[in-house]
């Protein structure tokens, strides 16, 4: 493919609003886990929390719209004045000529949760509060972003588990190279809520202790929400990155388990190297899917050792961050921007032994490097992978 | 604009048993009398996912595969759109009850069923396929949207895409804040422009003949999001050449025309 510019984007998530807060826990190795409740849910767990989401609210026009998944978009479109950037760009091409492609896995479902506890009892009907189609409804998180920006060009949330918000960067790649559009809000928004803290929890994926990323005694994923906001231009007159591939595929073998010999997600690292027209030892960086699970982290080791062998060096930063499942290849893709940017590799963070049947070259302390290329990794239920590769500016 | 060209129909509605049953109908809507959706067993899934699958998957399989077989394709490597405005309603539900209980019990599967890419999982583990496939909403516009997506993937890789588009009706609380009237669901085979039946797409102002002219056809059209597809659907049960339009996101109009067969 052509490579597309990201001419601007922010992120959002427990280790803060934006990329200052981003970068700077990044390069001192902080997480943003705690172990903590959320709403009405007690799980044991280490969660990784958006506390800025409570000083949001939505209003006026977009009052229908409030809920937590919203609100963090919200706060997300606020964060390094990314909103501005939208405003120029759609002044520059034409609102509808702006395109809008948000991932996410819940969508704004806590809302109804909630409704759910408070319907009427003689009736069984839901409260008159409820806003069905601006909250819980998989769009509604684009249809929020659109109408704040004021856009009208094609929109649709890509709502493929956790690799939702890499994928709408192929998306709007696409759309760019065919002229549907000329430029593109990308990423996504996901928000905790009951059905992920508990869902995890029945399929035994939930640790109770901190997630470890690539440790030998690593038992499971701590959960968080962000949001991450990128926009790509065509003619950029400026240039944060450059989105050189984006491979996609399908593992075709389980609807909540990877391959064990991670052929899919491989498949998907190929494809995003073939349309960079990059060879793999031309990547500098990969952040991994990594969410601390035994079987996803074993089966993408073989998976990258497969396409990169093993001196590729590789992090997750769902320790920094937990998990954010929708948002995630949004707020890496984010991540593996700053990196790129700022000349760093941020390490893994919570391994206390490397897992010696793990062979990637993981870091365990960040890096000063000068990075060409780097790579995210994002994987999901449904067998469905992601590899977006970005490159740098100059 | 985007040229494709349609190789390959699958449908399933109320009173539209397949793409087969319903062409004529759709042609000479005189014939059509509303009956429920009836949806056909899944053969092509495993004993193990056709056990844990949902309505929503079930149908989705079954026009995916009436569309298959009339393109003539191995689905091995065909890309793949889903695209619906609400998921399994009933599994949602289900889930939301479960977590408004004070013991919040959540069985895995439920969990596992409630992602809006379950039938694009669960077709490509039945088609043994590891071909790149999405799953979209665009709340009512969800069908032009996933037409637009398979439209632009079939133009920028110059090979077939199968789209496959379903929604069906939430039970109460929640069929009370998003009326769906019974389940639809259509897949379309597009192959690249030369093949099959041409079909232009272009984003624009506001399109003709967005409505059904059947009274009965349009009721359809307006309750079941996916039913926005019937003018396209009526066009490809006819002849000749056609000029039509659909939402391609709420208030984006999408204009279509279709070649004569």
């Amino acid at each position: 493919m052509k490579p597309l510019a990201v001419t601007d984007y922010t992120v959002v998530s427990a280790l803060g609003v934006g990329r200052a807060a981003t970068l700077a826990a990044l390069q001192a190795g902080r997480s943003g886990l705690a172990k903590q409740d959320f709403e009405t849910a007690a799980v044991d767990t280490w969660l990784g929390v958006v506390a800025d989401i409570d000083a949001v609210a939505l209003s006026g026009d977009l009052a229908e719209f409030d809920c937590r998944n919203n609100r963090l978009a919200e706060l997300g479109l606020r964060a390094d004045d990314f909103a501005a950037s939208v405003r120029a760009a759609a002044a520059r091409w034409g609102p509808a000529r702006v395109g809008v492609f948000l991932g996410t896995s819940t969508s704004g479902i806590l809302a109804t949760e909630i409704a759910y506890r408070e319907r009427d009892p003689a009736t069984g009907a839901l409260p008159a509060w409820l806003h069905y189609g601006a909250t819980q409804n998989t769009y509604a998180v684009a249809r929020y972003v659109r109408q704040a920006l004021a856009l009208q060009g094609p929109a649709y949330v890509v709502s493929t588990a956790c690799s939702s918000s890499a994928k709408v960067f192929a998306a709007a790649a696409r759309m760019v190279e065919l002229g549907i559009v000329d430029a593109a809000v990308v990423g996504g928004v996901d928000s905790l809520c009951m059905t992920t803290l508990y869902g995890f929890k029945s399929l035994e994926l939930v640790s109770s202790d901190i997630c470890r990323p690539w440790d030998a005694r690593r038992v499971g994923l701590s959960l968080g929400e962000g949001a991450a906001f990128a926009l790509l231009e065509r003619d950029p007159k400026r240039v944060a990155a450059w989105l050189l591939g984006a491979g996609e595929s399908s593992d075709a073998h389980h609807m909540s388990s990877p391959h064990p010999d991670g052929a899919g997600a491989a498949a998907a690292m190929r494809a995003g190297l073939s349309q960079a027209g990059l060879a793999p030892a031309d990547v500098d960086y990969l952040n991994l899917h990594g969410t601390g699970t035994p079987g996803n982290d074993a089966a993408e080791d073989v998976a990258v050792r497969s396409v990169f062998g093993t001196t590729l060096a590789c992090s997750s930063t769902k320790g920094h961050t937990g998990h954010t499942l929708g948002a995630a290849g949004g707020v890496e893709a984010a991540i593996t921007i700053l990196a790129l940017q700022h000349r760093f590799i941020p390490a893994g963070l919570n391994v206390r032994e490397i897992d010696p049947a793990l062979q990637v070259n993981y870091l365990r302390q960040p890096r000063e490097q000068a990075l060409r290329v780097a790579a995210s990794n994002s994987f999901g239920f449904g067998g469905s992978n992601a590899c977006l590769l970005f490159g740098t500016a100059t | 604009m985007i040229e494709v060209g349609v190789i390959g129909v699958g449908l399933l509605g109320p009173g539209l048993a397949s793409w087969a049953d319903g062409r004529a109908l759709l042609h000479d809507p005189a014939a059509w009398q509303r009956s429920p959706t009836a949806v056909p067993a899944p053969q092509r899934l495993p004993a193990t996912e056709r056990r844990r699958a949902g309505t929503l998957v079930k149908a989705s399989i079954a026009v995916a595969d009436e569309a298959l077989a009339m393109a003539g394709l191995d689905p091995a490597p065909l890309a793949t759109v889903f695209t619906s405005s609400t998921g399994d309603p009933l599994n949602c539900h289900l889930l939301c009850e479960a977590l408004a209980a004070p013991e919040r019990l959540v069985s895995p599967t439920r969990f596992t069923n409630s992602v809006h890419n379950a039938p694009a999982g669960y077709w490509h583990i039945a088609a043994a396929s590891r071909a790149p496939s999405t799953s979209l909403a665009a709340f009512d516009a969800s069908f032009g949207a996933g037409l637009l997506e398979a439209a632009v993937q079939c133009a920028t890789t110059a090979a077939a895409v199968l789209l496959v588009a379903c929604d069906l009706p939430y039970p109460e609380p929640l069929h009370a804040v998003r009326p769906v009237a019974d389940l639809f669901a259509l897949a379309l085979v597009l192959a690249p422009a030369g093949q099959g039946r041409a079909l232009a797409l272009q984003l624009g102002p506001p399109a003709p003949a967005m409505a059904c002219e059947a009274p009965g056809l349009e009721t359809l059209r307006q309750t079941i999001p996916a039913a926005r597809a019937l003018p396209l659907l009526h066009a490809l049960a006819g002849g000749g050449a056609a000029a039509l339009g659909l939402e391609a996101a709420p208030g984006l109009a999408l204009r279509l025309h279709l070649g004569a067969r």
